[in-house]
């Protein structure tokens, strides 16, 4: 038998992306739904980067507003488009931040106080699935290197060979837990 | 002594912990000389089962050398023996144990009366397994207390070492019996759920018993790589439909034969019905999984056989009732009736057919303990079986 000590599990970092990682399809699939949801969000606030600037009570910050929006557009493109969406998550994660920064100012003024209360709910909700996502990215365990596989490829188990031991033990059949026999197959191998 | 203890979820600890002692007659002390990690342990570790207590020395598939005995053994165990324990609990006296239904024992658990509480009767006493099944202190330890020791223990032939008889214990009995219970016929395509430690043993045992062909489904490459080396053919069901391949293996007619080597927490390859399930369960709708069952039920050919030794603990939803009962279809589970195997499989180990060592990717000591459960949960670093020696 091959000898394969234990090993430490390799320790990841945040940061790090590695195509090689195989996180869960259920992330995966979280992955792609934030990044249909960056794209969607990206269009209104190009389009719709003046009025959503009054609401919060920022009438100056439109071209902020559309420039964050292509920043959305991008990071959608980017998640979508990419084999490994792991970078363009933490990316939206970053983006989080700098969101939050810009509302957090609004919260001072009276008149639109409710608005900033609003979105910064909706942007903290985002802001914990999306780091949910980016860790479950990061930490997904490794696919096998090709001598992983060649060693557990040699595993069969059977000291002779898969074929040698085909039907070697067909002569188990422990009546009271197979069942009657009236029950079974008419062509059963008695 | 130094053994694993349970003390929440995803909280497993090495500590020092009292000796055991001998409490009954039919107790014997074994010194623990290799134990392994179960995916029924990672019921446990998350807490999935409830019955555990703070405290709790956790392992219930492990061997070792008698050390102590006690008066009423009547000469079946001498000390310096050298033992496989069985994590059923046997005493070998009772109607269920008479025929041979070991992990259904009437005696070995003794808080039969929760476990009857749950399930209607009680079921056998377990190592290292919730209170439910008796809170019997478990072997991932130095040293276990085993009761009624006259019968629950295999002998083992020196010739073999502890990692070639270690899982007569336990998985490899219970791929055994997944298969028997399928009655396996030379024309069977048998289909088995998990590619985990327990679907590597089972199989192993359908190719032993004569299946035409077995197919594995799992999402896992490491685990489909030894699946395919044990002559399975695999899928991969983050990237194919099973229902689909299964049939295609099959001229459209599915299955014979379908094993769930799964059990309660399994993945769906669906994210919606993963949520579905993931919300019941938070909201203690449901305690299991179903996702493996619905499967089977939906892919296995009429009259075909539903073989279950994946772990459920309590309550699922959505089985499709309808399909299974008019399918025609027999479902048989149940904990592993260990003795009632292993005298024949340790033959086959000596005979050179199987060697189920093939299964264990990493080892450790009992200090390693902590850090190997998450790396077998999680199925980091291309774990798929844990053996520490301690
Ligand atoms: N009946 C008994 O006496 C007995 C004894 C030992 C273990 N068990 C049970 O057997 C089961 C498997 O044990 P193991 O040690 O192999 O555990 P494991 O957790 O290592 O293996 C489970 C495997 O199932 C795979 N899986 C998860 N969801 C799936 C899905 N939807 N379809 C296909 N595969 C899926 C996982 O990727 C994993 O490889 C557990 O439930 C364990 O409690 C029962
Ligand atoms: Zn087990
Ligand atoms: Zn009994």
């Amino acid at each position: 038998m091959p000898a394969s000590p234990s090993r430490p599990a390799p320790s990841a970092h945040p940061l790090t992306s590695d195509r090689r990682r195989r996180p869960d399809p259920t992330t995966l699939q979280v992955a792609r739904g934030l990044g249909w949801f960056s794209l969607a969000l990206g269009v209104a606030e190009v389009t719709c980067g003046d009025a959503i600037a009054r609401w919060l009570g920022m009438p100056r910050s439109g071209p902020l507003v559309r420039a964050y929006g292509v920043r959305e557009i991008v990071q959608g493109a980017g998640i979508l488009g990419s084999q490994d969406p792991t970078p363009w998550i933490w990316a939206r994660v970053a983006g989080d931040g700098l969101d939050i920064a810009t509302v957090l100012p609004g919260l001072a003024d009276d008149r639109h106080r409710g608005n900033a209360l609003f979105a910064l709910a909706a942007l903290g909700g985002v802001t914990a699935l999306d780091v949910l996502c980016a860790q479950g990215l990061s930490h997904a365990p490794l696919n096998p290197s090709e001598a992983v596989r060649a060693d557990y490829g040699r595993r069969s188990g059977f000291p002779k060979g898969v074929e040698a031991m085909r039907g070697v033990a067909n002569d188990v059949r422990p009546m009271d837990i197979i069942g009657p026999e009236a029950m079974r197959p008419w062509t059963s191998a008695a | 002594m130094k053994a694993l203890v349970w003390h929440g979820a995803q909280d497993i600890r090495c500590d020092s912990v009292p000796d055991p002692r001998i409490e009954d007659d039919r107790d014997a002390i074994i010194k623990v000389t290799a134990c392994a990690i179960c995916g029924s342990d990672l019921h446990l570790y998350d807490h999935f089962m409830p019955g555990m207590e703070k405290g709790d020395v956790m392992g219930h598939e492990f061997m070792g050398e008698v050390v102590e005995t006690g008066r009423g053994l009547n000469g079946t165990l001498r000390k310096g023996e050298r033992v496989v324990i069985p994590f059923i609990i046997t005493c070998g006296e009772c109607d269920q144990c008479k025929r041979g239904f070991f992990s259904v024992c009437e005696r070995s658990n003794r808080n039969g009366h929760l476990a009857a509480k749950a399930f209607g009767h009680p079921t056998a006493g377990l190592f290292g397994y919730t209170h439910l099944t008796g809170g019997y202190q478990g072997g991932q330890a130095e040293y276990v207390r085993v009761p009624m020791a006259d019968r629950t223990h295999i002998k083992v032939p020196d010739e073999l070492s502890d990692e070639q008889v270690l899982f007569l214990g336990d998985i490899f009995p219970t791929g055994w019996q997944a298969a028997v219970q399928a009655d396996i016929q030379p024309t069977d395509t048998v289909a088995i759920w998990g590619a985990g430690p327990v679907g590597q043993m089972a199989i192993r045992s359908a190719i032993l018993l004569g299946a035409k062909q077995v197919v594995c489904i799992d999402r896992v490459p490491e685990r489909l790589e030894m699946a395919r080396a044990g002559g399975a053919i695999t899928i991969d069901n983050s990237t194919e439909s099973t229902v689909e391949r299964l049939n295609q293996l099959t001229a459209g007619k599915g299955p014979e034969k379908c094993i769930d080597a799964v059990g309660m927490e399994a993945h769906a390859p669906r994210a919606l019905e993963q949520a579905y399930d993931r919300v019941k369960q938070a909201l203690m709708l449901e305690s299991d999984r179903a996702t493996v069952l619905r499967e089977m039920i939906y892919v296995c050919r009429p009259a075909g056989i539903l073989s279950i030794p994946g772990v459920y603990g309590g309550l699922v939803d959505k089985i499709p009732m309808g399909a299974l009962m008019n399918k025609g279809l027999t479902v048989r589970t149940g904990q592993t009736h260990v003795n009632r195997w292993t005298d024949d499989l340790v033959k086959r180990i000596a005979d050179g057919q199987i060697d189920p060592s093939f299964v264990i990717t990493h080892r450790g000591s009992l200090e390693d303990g902590p850090e190997l459960y998450k790396t077998f949960r999680d199925k980091k670093d291309n774990c798929i079986k844990v053996v520490l020696r301690p």
